[in-house]
């Protein structure tokens, strides 16, 4: 449609109010979304902090020369046994169970390594004086819930009740750490023994030959299969995509299904292109489909599992 | 090229029944049955763990509180009670007999509360180390069944949903036949399990 006014006053007036309306309905949008992805948080008293490090001291319990010296000795722990023991303070549970608290922590944070599941959190609650230590399943059997509800009974109550918490942070610490010593061991071989293939990897395989098959009949219609294919194999069988990923997916997709039988038919024998094929797909698909190891750099938990195992106690 | 054409439609179907099977949730619907399997081996493991704990907790008890021979007896009834619940195979597809293991674990809970809030009255019982040690172990182990039960209803959330969606609904009617999974539900009094509190 024409503009009948170009340039006069009122057109700009009506962009900018457009555009206004357009940044508006942005936001409220963006809020809206916000909102929903924190629905199910806002039932709940108190939200879990973020990981900081090995001492996450939110209520300032523990002296700045204490913590540096603790923080190194569970930082020494996690390099020789790769177990992690991790200190939280809260200033207050804002009437939560800290068993409750506890469990959301855990599942946030997922302290321990995964497979191993050996993390523990020691959780203080300066306003309830309460603690709780959380022990993660792999390191159960040696931190029982009744070790770990004598170590909080007689070794960090007593110095808790006496107003000592650096010192009772740092025997509960060693207690712990003496309570699990030994039970793992920091593997040296990491990464390249525990590679494997992914379970997807079948369909992505049959996927591509199914492509290969059907752009060597038709450039055409390997293009439309690739393009509609990839997406959706990605979709229902890795993860959910959002439409941007279903675009590029698509359009890789489409590339590919264009690409490969060009690729693959030059040779007069089927067998031999078959194999090629295989090889070529193997070493994009290592590449190409392995996820993980975005590691910040910085602290984070393994991913290791808790139980809801542990111990609970008040000073 | 008039055989091309032809061959045309049958790779067509051929695609969608490619692109169905990806899409209709089969691989989802038994990986989510997987998991309701497993959080319900931890419920199990976590009931039975209390269960093994109350002989110890009703000897330690007696020694020092010969007279609550009544909450005594109650505790000791419920565990038997519990002992008498068939644990069949497909207890979580039958909402009765799902019923009545949650009510006889249930009974579990609200007699050991009552024992423990008895305890209080015994001051030398409750100095004492053997129950000191029982009451993190009872503790613990109640903290676990909460956690076990709020896991497992979250993967049978996660498994219902995901049989009565489309299309995943015609995926498990025609070839799956898996039954809706019971959750557990909140029943006044048990469903907050640490009323153990000390």
């Amino acid at each position: 449609m024409r503009d009948p006014f170009p340039g006069s006053p009122l057109r700009s007036w009506k962009n900018h109010l457009s555009r206004q309306v357009a940044v508006t309905m942005k936001k409220i949008f963006l809020f809206f979304c916000l909102y929903l992805l924190f629905l199910p948080g806002l039932g709940r008293a108190l939200e879990v902090p973020p990981l900081r490090g090995y001492i996450n001291d939110y209520a300032d319990m523990i002296s700045s020369g204490a913590e540096a010296k603790l923080e190194e000795e569970l930082k020494a722990f996690e390099q020789s046994d790769s177990t992690q023991v991790v200190i939280l303070t809260v200033p207050s549970l804002q009437g939560d169970p800290i068993e409750d608290f506890g469990i959301r922590v855990v599942e946030a944070w997922k302290i321990g390594q995964k497979n191993k599941d050996n993390g523990i959190i020691l959780i203080a609650a300066k306003e309830d004086r309460k603690i709780r230590i959380e022990v993660g399943r792999g390191l159960e059997g040696r931190l029982t819930d009744l070790l770990a509800g004598r170590i909080i009974d007689l070794v960090i109550t007593p110095r808790f009740k006496r107003g000592d918490f650096d010192g009772g942070f740092q025997a509960g610490a060693a207690a712990l750490i003496d309570a699990v010593r030994g039970e793992f061991k920091v593997e040296e071989t990491k990464g390249f023994s525990a590679r494997k293939g992914h379970p997807l990897f079948p369909f992505f395989l049959f996927g591509f030959f199914f492509l290969l098959f059907l752009g060597s009949i038709s450039r055409i219609l390997g293009g439309i299969a690739g393009f509609v294919g990839l997406p959706a194999l990605v979709h229902w069988a890795l993860a959910p995509l959002g439409f941007l990923g279903w675009l590029i997916t698509a359009l890789i997709g489409l590339f590919l299904g264009f690409i490969l039988p060009s690729l693959f038919s030059t040779g007069s024998s089927t067998q031999k292109g078959r194999t090629s094929a295989r090889g070529g797909f193997f070493s994009t698909g290592d590449g190409g489909w392995s996820s993980g190891g975005f590691d910040g750099g910085g602290f984070s938990g393994g991913g290791g599992s808790f139980g809801g195992g542990g111990a609970s106690g008040s000073w | 090229m008039k055989k091309r054409t032809g061959r045309l439609p049958a790779l067509f179907w051929i695609l969608v029944l490619l692109l169905g099977l990806g899409g209709c949730g089969y691989n989802t619907i038994q990986t989510n049955e997987e998991a309701v399997k497993a959080a319900w081996a931890d419920v199990e493991a976590a009931y039975q763990r209390r269960n093994d704990l109350i002989p110890n907790l009703v000897e330690v008890v007696k020694a020092y509180a010969k007279q609550e021979r009544e909450t005594l007896t109650a505790v000791v009834e419920a565990r038997a009670k519990v002992g008498s619940v068939q644990m069949t195979k497909d207890l979580l597809e039958d909402p009765e007999a799902f019923a009545k293991f949650q009510a006889a674990q249930g009974a579990m809970t609200s007699a050991l509360s009552r024992l423990m809030v008895v305890v209080e009255k015994y001051p030398e019982l409750k100095s004492n180390q053997n129950f000191l040690d029982l009451q993190h172990q009872l503790e613990g182990t109640e903290n676990r069944i909460n956690v076990a039960r709020s896991r497992y209803n979250k993967a049978v959330e996660v498994f219902n949903s995901s049989i009565r969606t489309f299309p995943n609904n015609l995926t498990n009617k025609f070839l799956l036949h898996l039954k809706l999974k019971e959750p557990f539900k909140a029943e006044p009094g048990a469903e907050k399990a640490p009323t153990v509190k000390f």
